[in-house]
Protein backbone atom coordinates (compact mmCIF):
# COMPACT_ATOMS: atom_id res chain seq x y z
CA UNK A 1 0.00 0.00 0.00
CA UNK A 2 1.47 3.39 -0.96
CA UNK A 3 1.55 6.01 1.82
CA UNK A 4 -1.44 8.26 2.09
CA UNK A 5 -0.85 11.62 0.35
CA UNK A 6 0.54 14.29 2.67
CA UNK A 7 0.70 11.88 5.60
CA UNK A 8 3.70 13.76 7.04
CA UNK A 9 1.66 16.95 7.12
CA UNK A 10 -1.27 15.19 8.76
CA UNK A 11 1.03 13.83 11.46
CA UNK A 12 2.47 17.31 11.99
CA UNK A 13 -1.00 18.80 12.20
CA UNK A 14 -2.04 16.22 14.80
CA UNK A 15 1.05 17.05 16.86
CA UNK A 16 0.25 20.76 16.66
CA UNK A 17 -3.38 20.13 17.64
CA UNK A 18 -2.23 18.19 20.73
CA UNK A 19 0.23 20.89 21.75
CA UNK A 20 -2.35 23.60 21.06
CA UNK A 21 -4.98 21.81 23.16
CA UNK A 22 -2.57 21.45 26.07
CA UNK A 23 -1.50 25.10 25.94
CA UNK A 24 -5.07 26.34 25.48
CA UNK A 25 -6.26 24.27 28.45
CA UNK A 26 -3.44 25.57 30.60
CA UNK A 27 -4.25 29.16 29.62
CA UNK A 28 -7.94 28.69 30.42
CA UNK A 29 -7.03 27.15 33.77
CA UNK A 30 -4.74 30.04 34.64
CA UNK A 31 -6.69 33.02 33.28
CA UNK A 32 -10.35 32.43 34.12
CA UNK A 33 -11.91 33.79 37.28
CA UNK A 34 -14.45 31.03 37.86
CA UNK A 35 -12.91 28.02 39.52
CA UNK A 36 -15.10 25.48 37.71
CA UNK A 37 -13.89 26.84 34.40
CA UNK A 38 -10.30 26.46 35.60
CA UNK A 39 -10.98 22.79 36.29
CA UNK A 40 -12.39 22.45 32.78
CA UNK A 41 -9.21 24.07 31.47
CA UNK A 42 -7.21 21.50 33.43
CA UNK A 43 -9.29 18.73 31.83
CA UNK A 44 -8.65 20.15 28.34
CA UNK A 45 -4.94 20.40 29.14
CA UNK A 46 -4.93 16.74 30.22
CA UNK A 47 -6.60 15.75 26.95
CA UNK A 48 -3.83 17.55 25.06
CA UNK A 49 -1.21 15.77 27.16
CA UNK A 50 -2.91 12.43 26.53
CA UNK A 51 -2.77 13.21 22.82
CA UNK A 52 0.96 13.87 23.11
CA UNK A 53 1.49 10.55 24.91
CA UNK A 54 -0.47 8.80 22.19
CA UNK A 55 1.64 10.61 19.62
CA UNK A 56 4.74 9.27 21.38
CA UNK A 57 3.47 5.72 20.91
CA UNK A 58 2.27 5.15 24.49
CA UNK A 59 -1.48 4.53 24.25
CA UNK A 60 -1.62 2.95 27.70
CA UNK A 61 -0.17 6.04 29.34
CA UNK A 62 -2.44 8.31 27.28
CA UNK A 63 -5.59 6.48 28.35
CA UNK A 64 -4.44 6.34 31.97
CA UNK A 65 -3.93 10.11 31.84
CA UNK A 66 -7.56 10.53 30.77
CA UNK A 67 -8.92 7.93 33.20
CA UNK A 68 -7.10 9.29 36.24
CA UNK A 69 -6.69 13.00 35.63
CA UNK A 70 -10.07 13.71 34.04
CA UNK A 71 -12.20 10.85 35.33
CA UNK A 72 -10.93 11.00 38.90
CA UNK A 73 -8.98 14.16 39.72
CA UNK A 74 -11.04 16.74 37.81
CA UNK A 75 -14.33 15.16 38.85
CA UNK A 76 -13.25 15.20 42.50
CA UNK A 77 -12.19 18.85 42.28
CA UNK A 78 -15.46 19.89 40.63
CA UNK A 79 -17.42 17.94 43.20
CA UNK A 80 -15.56 19.57 46.09
CA UNK A 81 -16.01 23.04 44.59
CA UNK A 82 -19.69 22.40 43.94
CA UNK A 83 -20.32 21.29 47.52
CA UNK A 84 -18.28 24.04 49.12
CA UNK A 85 -19.14 27.00 46.94
CA UNK A 86 -22.38 26.96 44.99
CA UNK A 87 -22.37 30.70 44.38
CA UNK A 88 -20.08 33.16 42.68
CA UNK A 89 -16.88 33.70 44.69
CA UNK A 90 -16.45 37.15 46.18
CA UNK A 91 -13.80 39.03 44.24
CA UNK A 92 -10.67 39.83 46.18
CA UNK A 93 -10.61 43.63 46.40
CA UNK A 94 -7.12 43.84 47.86
CA UNK A 95 -5.19 44.77 44.73
CA UNK A 96 -1.79 45.12 46.46
CA UNK A 97 -1.61 41.56 47.76
CA UNK A 98 -2.81 40.25 44.38
CA UNK A 99 0.09 42.07 42.78
CA UNK A 100 2.59 40.62 45.24
CA UNK A 101 1.36 37.03 44.91
CA UNK A 102 0.95 37.33 41.15
CA UNK A 103 4.49 38.66 40.79
CA UNK A 104 5.80 35.82 42.95
CA UNK A 105 3.90 33.28 40.85
CA UNK A 106 5.31 34.78 37.63
CA UNK A 107 8.83 34.60 39.08
CA UNK A 108 8.47 30.97 40.17
CA UNK A 109 6.96 29.86 36.87
CA UNK A 110 9.63 31.75 34.93
CA UNK A 111 12.31 29.96 36.95
CA UNK A 112 10.69 26.57 36.34
CA UNK A 113 10.32 27.34 32.66
CA UNK A 114 13.95 28.42 32.39
CA UNK A 115 15.12 25.25 34.14
CA UNK A 116 13.03 23.01 31.92
CA UNK A 117 14.15 24.88 28.82
CA UNK A 118 17.82 24.49 29.81
CA UNK A 119 17.27 20.79 30.42
CA UNK A 120 15.50 20.39 27.10
CA UNK A 121 17.98 22.39 25.05
CA UNK A 122 21.30 21.34 26.53
CA UNK A 123 20.72 17.75 27.58
CA UNK A 124 21.94 15.08 25.24
CA UNK A 125 18.73 13.18 24.46
CA UNK A 126 19.37 9.81 22.88
CA UNK A 127 16.47 7.65 21.83
CA UNK A 128 16.76 4.02 22.95
CA UNK A 129 17.61 1.72 20.09
CA UNK A 130 14.71 -0.59 20.83
CA UNK A 131 11.49 -0.05 22.75
CA UNK A 132 12.01 -0.98 26.37
CA UNK A 133 8.72 -2.85 26.67
CA UNK A 134 5.93 -3.54 24.24
CA UNK A 135 3.49 -1.67 26.46
CA UNK A 136 1.25 -4.70 26.97
CA UNK A 137 -0.56 -5.41 30.24
CA UNK A 138 1.85 -8.22 30.99
CA UNK A 139 4.94 -6.05 30.52
CA UNK A 140 3.47 -3.29 32.68
CA UNK A 141 2.53 -5.79 35.37
CA UNK A 142 6.05 -7.26 35.41
CA UNK A 143 7.73 -3.87 35.65
CA UNK A 144 5.33 -2.69 38.37
CA UNK A 145 6.10 -5.74 40.49
CA UNK A 146 9.84 -6.00 39.79
CA UNK A 147 11.71 -2.83 38.75
CA UNK A 148 9.29 -0.31 40.16
CA UNK A 149 7.84 -2.31 43.04
CA UNK A 150 9.28 0.11 45.61
CA UNK A 151 7.63 3.16 44.03
CA UNK A 152 4.42 1.17 43.52
CA UNK A 153 4.24 0.17 47.18
CA UNK A 154 5.12 3.67 48.36
CA UNK A 155 2.35 5.20 46.27
CA UNK A 156 -0.18 2.71 47.56
CA UNK A 157 0.98 3.47 51.10
CA UNK A 158 0.51 7.20 50.50
CA UNK A 159 -3.03 6.54 49.19
CA UNK A 160 -3.77 4.36 52.22
CA UNK A 161 -2.62 7.15 54.55
CA UNK A 162 -4.84 9.60 52.64
CA UNK A 163 -7.87 7.32 52.99
CA UNK A 164 -7.26 6.76 56.72
CA UNK A 165 -6.78 10.49 57.19
CA UNK A 166 -10.02 11.25 55.38
CA UNK A 167 -11.82 8.69 57.55
CA UNK A 168 -10.37 10.19 60.73
CA UNK A 169 -11.43 13.71 59.74
CA UNK A 170 -14.89 12.56 58.72
CA UNK A 171 -15.31 10.73 62.05
CA UNK A 172 -14.59 13.80 64.15
CA UNK A 173 -16.79 15.88 61.87
CA UNK A 174 -19.69 13.52 62.37
CA UNK A 175 -19.61 13.51 66.18
CA UNK A 176 -19.61 17.31 66.33
CA UNK B 1 -12.12 -14.00 -2.94
CA UNK B 2 -11.49 -11.20 -0.50
CA UNK B 3 -10.33 -12.29 2.92
CA UNK B 4 -12.69 -10.08 4.85
CA UNK B 5 -14.78 -6.98 4.69
CA UNK B 6 -12.01 -4.99 6.26
CA UNK B 7 -9.52 -6.22 3.71
CA UNK B 8 -12.00 -5.41 0.97
CA UNK B 9 -12.26 -1.84 2.20
CA UNK B 10 -8.54 -1.39 2.73
CA UNK B 11 -7.84 -2.73 -0.76
CA UNK B 12 -9.82 0.18 -2.17
CA UNK B 13 -9.12 2.96 0.28
CA UNK B 14 -6.11 3.73 2.42
CA UNK B 15 -6.33 3.75 6.20
CA UNK B 16 -7.47 7.35 6.94
CA UNK B 17 -10.38 7.10 4.50
CA UNK B 18 -11.37 3.73 5.97
CA UNK B 19 -11.32 5.29 9.43
CA UNK B 20 -13.48 8.23 8.32
CA UNK B 21 -15.92 5.82 6.69
CA UNK B 22 -16.17 3.80 9.90
CA UNK B 23 -16.62 6.87 12.11
CA UNK B 24 -19.31 8.38 9.89
CA UNK B 25 -21.01 4.99 9.93
CA UNK B 26 -20.85 4.82 13.71
CA UNK B 27 -22.19 8.36 14.12
CA UNK B 28 -25.15 7.79 11.83
CA UNK B 29 -25.79 4.44 13.50
CA UNK B 30 -25.78 6.08 16.94
CA UNK B 31 -28.24 8.75 15.82
CA UNK B 32 -30.60 6.30 14.18
CA UNK B 33 -30.26 3.88 17.07
CA UNK B 34 -31.09 6.57 19.64
CA UNK B 35 -34.17 7.63 17.69
CA UNK B 36 -35.45 4.08 17.36
CA UNK B 37 -34.56 3.08 20.90
CA UNK B 38 -36.92 5.84 22.00
CA UNK B 39 -39.57 4.12 19.90
CA UNK B 40 -38.66 0.74 21.46
CA UNK B 41 -38.80 2.32 24.90
CA UNK B 42 -42.23 3.85 24.33
CA UNK B 43 -43.62 0.78 22.66
CA UNK B 44 -42.12 -1.49 25.30
CA UNK B 45 -43.43 0.67 28.13
CA UNK B 46 -46.85 0.61 26.54
CA UNK B 47 -46.85 -3.16 26.12
CA UNK B 48 -45.68 -3.73 29.69
CA UNK B 49 -48.59 -1.56 30.81
CA UNK B 50 -51.05 -3.26 28.42
CA UNK B 51 -51.69 -0.29 26.16
CA UNK B 52 -50.83 0.14 22.45
CA UNK B 53 -48.20 2.91 22.56
CA UNK B 54 -47.50 5.08 19.50
CA UNK B 55 -49.66 3.96 16.58
CA UNK B 56 -50.56 7.02 14.54
CA UNK B 57 -47.40 8.11 12.72
CA UNK B 58 -46.48 5.42 10.22
CA UNK B 59 -47.11 1.70 10.62
CA UNK B 60 -47.09 0.85 14.36
CA UNK B 61 -45.77 4.36 14.98
CA UNK B 62 -42.53 3.60 13.20
CA UNK B 63 -42.19 7.16 11.88
CA UNK B 64 -42.75 8.62 15.36
CA UNK B 65 -38.99 9.06 16.10
CA UNK B 66 -38.58 11.15 12.96
CA UNK B 67 -41.50 13.38 13.98
CA UNK B 68 -39.99 13.65 17.48
CA UNK B 69 -36.60 14.60 16.06
CA UNK B 70 -38.15 17.27 13.83
CA UNK B 71 -40.01 18.66 16.83
CA UNK B 72 -36.91 18.76 19.03
CA UNK B 73 -34.79 20.38 16.35
CA UNK B 74 -37.32 23.11 15.64
CA UNK B 75 -37.59 24.08 19.32
CA UNK B 76 -35.92 27.16 20.67
CA UNK B 77 -32.74 26.66 22.69
CA UNK B 78 -33.52 28.59 25.84
CA UNK B 79 -30.58 29.96 27.80
CA UNK B 80 -31.94 30.73 31.29
CA UNK B 81 -30.78 33.87 33.06
CA UNK B 82 -27.67 33.42 35.19
CA UNK B 83 -26.38 30.20 33.66
CA UNK B 84 -22.75 29.74 32.76
CA UNK B 85 -23.39 29.97 29.02
CA UNK B 86 -20.24 28.23 27.72
CA UNK B 87 -20.40 25.27 30.06
CA UNK B 88 -24.17 25.04 29.60
CA UNK B 89 -23.71 24.64 25.85
CA UNK B 90 -20.64 22.40 26.06
CA UNK B 91 -22.09 19.87 28.52
CA UNK B 92 -24.31 17.93 26.04
CA UNK B 93 -21.45 17.70 23.54
CA UNK B 94 -19.13 16.51 26.29
CA UNK B 95 -21.61 13.76 27.05
CA UNK B 96 -21.94 12.67 23.43
CA UNK B 97 -18.40 12.73 22.07
CA UNK B 98 -16.73 10.23 24.47
CA UNK B 99 -19.34 7.61 23.58
CA UNK B 100 -18.63 8.05 19.89
CA UNK B 101 -14.90 7.69 20.59
CA UNK B 102 -15.47 4.55 22.62
CA UNK B 103 -17.68 2.95 19.99
CA UNK B 104 -14.72 3.12 17.60
CA UNK B 105 -12.98 0.21 19.35
CA UNK B 106 -16.02 -2.10 19.52
CA UNK B 107 -15.55 -5.03 17.11
CA UNK B 108 -18.91 -5.42 15.37
CA UNK B 109 -17.74 -8.49 13.49
CA UNK B 110 -14.51 -10.28 12.64
CA UNK B 111 -12.04 -7.51 11.63
CA UNK B 112 -14.89 -5.03 11.76
CA UNK B 113 -13.63 -2.47 14.26
CA UNK B 114 -12.90 1.11 13.30
CA UNK B 115 -9.74 0.98 15.37
CA UNK B 116 -8.43 -2.35 16.62
CA UNK B 117 -6.64 -0.88 19.60
CA UNK B 118 -4.54 -3.08 21.88
CA UNK B 119 -5.86 -1.25 24.93
CA UNK B 120 -9.45 -1.03 23.68
CA UNK B 121 -11.03 -2.01 26.99
CA UNK B 122 -9.06 0.67 28.81
CA UNK B 123 -10.04 3.22 26.19
CA UNK B 124 -13.74 2.60 26.80
CA UNK B 125 -13.34 3.12 30.53
CA UNK B 126 -11.08 6.15 30.12
CA UNK B 127 -13.59 7.93 27.91
CA UNK B 128 -16.52 6.60 29.91
CA UNK B 129 -15.20 8.46 32.93
CA UNK B 130 -15.72 11.79 31.14
CA UNK B 131 -19.50 11.22 31.24
CA UNK B 132 -19.72 12.07 34.92
CA UNK B 133 -17.98 15.35 34.23
CA UNK B 134 -20.53 16.16 31.50
CA UNK B 135 -23.62 15.58 33.65
CA UNK B 136 -21.99 17.41 36.52
CA UNK B 137 -21.11 20.45 34.43
CA UNK B 138 -24.59 20.46 32.90
CA UNK B 139 -26.15 20.35 36.34
CA UNK B 140 -23.84 22.94 37.85
CA UNK B 141 -24.05 25.44 35.02
CA UNK B 142 -27.86 25.32 35.01
CA UNK B 143 -28.03 27.31 38.26
CA UNK B 144 -30.95 25.24 39.39
CA UNK B 145 -31.27 23.56 42.77
CA UNK B 146 -32.65 20.34 41.35
CA UNK B 147 -29.91 20.22 38.76
CA UNK B 148 -27.19 20.69 41.40
CA UNK B 149 -28.69 17.97 43.61
CA UNK B 150 -28.74 15.73 40.58
CA UNK B 151 -25.12 16.53 39.79
CA UNK B 152 -24.10 15.65 43.35
CA UNK B 153 -26.01 12.38 43.09
CA UNK B 154 -24.40 11.50 39.78
CA UNK B 155 -20.91 11.80 41.20
CA UNK B 156 -21.51 9.66 44.27
CA UNK B 157 -23.40 7.09 42.21
CA UNK B 158 -20.78 6.87 39.49
CA UNK B 159 -17.87 6.75 41.91
CA UNK B 160 -19.62 3.98 43.85
CA UNK B 161 -20.36 1.87 40.78
CA UNK B 162 -17.10 2.50 38.97
CA UNK B 163 -15.31 0.40 41.60
CA UNK B 164 -17.17 -2.93 41.20
CA UNK B 165 -17.26 -2.35 37.43
CA UNK B 166 -13.49 -1.96 37.24
CA UNK B 167 -12.97 -4.93 39.61
CA UNK B 168 -15.08 -7.08 37.29
CA UNK B 169 -13.18 -5.80 34.29
CA UNK B 170 -9.86 -6.60 35.99
CA UNK B 171 -11.16 -10.12 36.55
CA UNK B 172 -11.99 -10.33 32.87
CA UNK B 173 -8.56 -9.01 31.87
CA UNK B 174 -6.97 -11.71 34.03
CA UNK B 175 -9.13 -14.40 32.51
CA UNK B 176 -8.55 -13.28 28.93
CA UNK B 177 -5.03 -11.92 29.36
CA UNK B 178 -5.61 -9.06 26.93
CA UNK B 179 -7.38 -5.73 26.61
CA UNK B 180 -7.86 -6.08 22.87
CA UNK B 181 -11.60 -6.54 22.35
CA UNK B 182 -11.21 -8.48 19.09
CA UNK B 183 -8.87 -10.94 20.75
CA UNK B 184 -11.26 -11.35 23.67
CA UNK B 185 -13.98 -12.35 21.20
CA UNK B 186 -11.69 -14.68 19.25
CA UNK B 187 -10.85 -16.50 22.52
CA UNK B 188 -14.54 -17.30 22.95
CA UNK B 189 -14.93 -19.03 19.58
CA UNK B 190 -16.98 -22.20 19.38
CA UNK B 191 -20.43 -22.97 20.71
CA UNK B 192 -22.03 -21.06 23.54
CA UNK B 193 -20.33 -22.89 26.41
CA UNK B 194 -17.06 -21.28 25.31
CA UNK B 195 -18.44 -17.84 26.06
CA UNK B 196 -16.91 -16.12 29.07
CA UNK B 197 -20.18 -16.10 30.98
CA UNK B 198 -20.27 -19.92 30.97
CA UNK B 199 -16.57 -20.57 31.52
CA UNK B 200 -17.16 -21.81 35.04
CA UNK B 201 -13.99 -23.92 35.02
CA UNK B 202 -11.96 -20.71 35.18
CA UNK B 203 -14.16 -19.09 37.74
CA UNK B 204 -17.30 -20.76 39.12
CA UNK B 205 -18.76 -17.30 39.78
CA UNK B 206 -18.64 -16.20 36.13
CA UNK B 207 -22.44 -15.73 35.70
CA UNK B 208 -22.43 -13.66 38.91
CA UNK B 209 -19.64 -11.56 37.44
CA UNK B 210 -21.80 -10.91 34.41
CA UNK B 211 -24.71 -9.89 36.64
CA UNK B 212 -22.50 -7.45 38.55
CA UNK B 213 -21.26 -6.00 35.28
CA UNK B 214 -24.80 -5.57 34.00
CA UNK B 215 -26.00 -3.96 37.24
CA UNK B 216 -23.07 -1.55 37.25
CA UNK B 217 -23.74 -0.78 33.61
CA UNK B 218 -27.33 0.14 34.46
CA UNK B 219 -26.12 2.40 37.26
CA UNK B 220 -23.38 4.02 35.19
CA UNK B 221 -25.77 4.84 32.36
CA UNK B 222 -28.29 6.25 34.88
CA UNK B 223 -31.03 3.85 33.89
CA UNK B 224 -33.95 2.85 36.07
CA UNK B 225 -34.01 1.51 38.75
CA UNK B 226 -30.85 3.57 39.29
CA UNK B 227 -31.88 6.77 37.47
CA UNK B 228 -31.23 8.97 40.46
CA UNK B 229 -29.78 11.67 38.23
CA UNK B 230 -32.98 12.16 36.29
CA UNK B 231 -35.56 10.98 38.85
CA UNK B 232 -38.45 12.84 37.27
CA UNK B 233 -40.75 12.38 40.25
CA UNK B 234 -38.34 14.07 42.67
CA UNK B 235 -36.00 16.28 40.65
CA UNK B 236 -38.14 17.37 37.63
CA UNK B 237 -35.54 16.13 35.13
CA UNK B 238 -32.42 16.39 37.27
CA UNK B 239 -29.39 17.75 35.50
CA UNK B 240 -31.39 18.19 32.30
CA UNK B 241 -34.10 20.38 33.85
CA UNK B 242 -33.07 23.63 32.17
CA UNK B 243 -32.27 22.13 28.78
CA UNK B 244 -34.69 22.55 25.91
CA UNK B 245 -34.84 21.46 22.30
CA UNK B 246 -31.75 19.74 20.96
CA UNK B 247 -29.73 20.47 24.11
CA UNK B 248 -31.99 17.99 25.85
CA UNK B 249 -32.09 15.88 22.69
CA UNK B 250 -28.32 15.42 22.65
CA UNK B 251 -28.34 14.37 26.31
CA UNK B 252 -31.06 11.90 25.47
CA UNK B 253 -29.18 10.55 22.45
CA UNK B 254 -26.03 10.23 24.54
CA UNK B 255 -27.95 8.26 27.16
CA UNK B 256 -29.09 5.74 24.55
CA UNK B 257 -25.64 5.68 22.98
CA UNK B 258 -24.24 4.87 26.42
CA UNK B 259 -26.71 2.03 26.84
CA UNK B 260 -25.69 0.74 23.42
CA UNK B 261 -22.01 0.94 24.37
CA UNK B 262 -22.60 -0.82 27.68
CA UNK B 263 -24.57 -3.63 26.05
CA UNK B 264 -22.00 -3.97 23.25
CA UNK B 265 -19.25 -4.23 25.84
CA UNK B 266 -21.20 -6.84 27.83
CA UNK B 267 -21.67 -8.78 24.58
CA UNK B 268 -17.97 -8.65 23.78
CA UNK B 269 -16.76 -9.45 27.28
CA UNK B 270 -19.24 -12.13 28.29
CA UNK B 271 -21.47 -13.26 25.45
CA UNK B 272 -18.89 -14.06 22.80
CA UNK B 273 -19.27 -10.98 20.61
CA UNK B 274 -19.83 -11.96 17.02
CA UNK B 275 -19.48 -15.74 17.67
CA UNK B 276 -22.57 -17.74 16.83
CA UNK B 277 -24.04 -19.73 19.75
CA UNK B 278 -24.08 -22.97 17.76
CA UNK B 279 -20.53 -22.93 16.43
CA UNK B 280 -19.40 -22.00 12.96
CA UNK B 281 -22.18 -23.26 10.73
CA UNK B 282 -20.92 -21.52 7.63
CA UNK B 283 -17.45 -22.95 8.10
CA UNK B 284 -15.32 -20.13 6.79
CA UNK B 285 -15.85 -17.17 9.08
CA UNK B 286 -13.37 -15.10 7.06
CA UNK B 287 -15.63 -14.69 4.05
CA UNK B 288 -18.02 -11.79 3.67
CA UNK B 289 -21.04 -14.01 4.40
CA UNK B 290 -19.32 -15.30 7.54
CA UNK B 291 -18.53 -11.76 8.72
CA UNK B 292 -22.10 -10.58 8.12
CA UNK B 293 -23.38 -13.65 9.93
CA UNK B 294 -21.16 -12.62 12.87
CA UNK B 295 -22.52 -9.07 12.76
CA UNK B 296 -26.02 -10.55 12.84
CA UNK B 297 -25.25 -12.53 16.01
CA UNK B 298 -23.58 -9.51 17.60
CA UNK B 299 -26.68 -7.42 17.03
CA UNK B 300 -29.01 -10.16 18.28
CA UNK B 301 -27.10 -10.41 21.57
CA UNK B 302 -26.64 -6.68 21.95
CA UNK B 303 -30.27 -5.84 21.30
CA UNK B 304 -31.40 -8.60 23.62
CA UNK B 305 -29.44 -6.85 26.37
CA UNK B 306 -30.83 -3.46 25.32
CA UNK B 307 -34.33 -4.92 25.50
CA UNK B 308 -33.57 -6.23 28.99
CA UNK B 309 -32.56 -2.72 30.00
CA UNK B 310 -35.93 -1.39 28.81
CA UNK B 311 -37.68 -4.34 30.45
CA UNK B 312 -35.98 -3.64 33.80
CA UNK B 313 -36.88 0.03 33.61
CA UNK B 314 -40.58 -0.66 33.31
CA UNK B 315 -40.60 -3.51 35.80
CA UNK B 316 -38.75 -2.18 38.84
CA UNK B 317 -39.48 1.04 40.72
CA UNK B 318 -36.69 3.51 41.39
CA UNK B 319 -34.56 2.65 44.44
CA UNK B 320 -33.83 5.00 47.26
CA UNK B 321 -30.51 6.75 47.17
CA UNK B 322 -28.97 5.21 50.27
CA UNK B 323 -30.08 1.76 49.10
CA UNK B 324 -28.35 2.39 45.81
CA UNK B 325 -25.09 3.22 47.57
CA UNK B 326 -25.47 0.34 50.02
CA UNK B 327 -25.97 -2.06 47.14
CA UNK B 328 -22.68 -1.00 45.67
CA UNK B 329 -20.51 -0.69 48.78
CA UNK B 330 -21.94 -3.56 50.83
CA UNK B 331 -22.88 -6.13 48.19
CA UNK B 332 -21.36 -5.56 44.77
CA UNK B 333 -17.84 -4.54 45.83
CA UNK B 334 -17.31 -7.49 48.24
CA UNK B 335 -18.66 -9.98 45.71
CA UNK B 336 -16.54 -8.59 42.91
CA UNK B 337 -13.47 -8.72 45.16
CA UNK B 338 -14.27 -12.36 45.89
CA UNK B 339 -14.57 -13.16 42.17
CA UNK B 340 -11.29 -11.35 41.54
CA UNK B 341 -9.42 -13.33 44.19
CA UNK B 342 -11.13 -16.59 43.29
CA UNK B 343 -10.35 -16.35 39.60
CA UNK B 344 -6.76 -15.32 40.21
CA UNK B 345 -6.35 -18.33 42.50
CA UNK B 346 -8.02 -20.64 39.99
CA UNK B 347 -5.85 -19.36 37.15
CA UNK B 348 -2.70 -19.75 39.23
CA UNK B 349 -3.60 -23.27 40.43
CA UNK B 350 -5.23 -24.91 37.42
CA UNK B 351 -4.72 -22.95 34.26
CA UNK B 352 -1.07 -22.04 34.05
Amino acid sequence: MEPFPASQMIVGAIFLICVGTAVLGALIAALTARIIRSVCGLAICCIGLAGLYYFLNSPFLALMEILIYIGAVCVTIVFAVMLAEPDEPVRDENFGSTLVWGGLAVLVSAAIFWGLWRLGAHQDWTAPATRVTDGSVKAIGYSLLTTYSMAFELISLALLVAIVGALAIARTGRTK
Amino acid sequence: MFQSLNHLISAWWPEPLRLILFLVGIMSFVGLNAAYLVWVERKGAARFQRRPGPTEVGWAGLLQPIADAAKLMSKQLILPAGVDATLFRVAPLLMMSPVLMSLAVIPWGRNLAACNLNVGLLMIFAFGSINVMAIMLGGWSSRNKYAIISAARVVSQNVAYEIPMLLVVITMIMVTGTMNLSEIVIQQSGAFWHWNIFRVWINPLMPVTFLIFFTCMLAETNRAPFDMAEAESELVAGAYTEYSGMGFGVFFMAEYANILLGCALATVLFLGGWQSPIGNLLGDSQSIVGVLFGVFWFFVKMYFLVFSVVWIRWTFPRTQFYRLLNLSWKILIPISLVTLILSSAMIKLFHQ
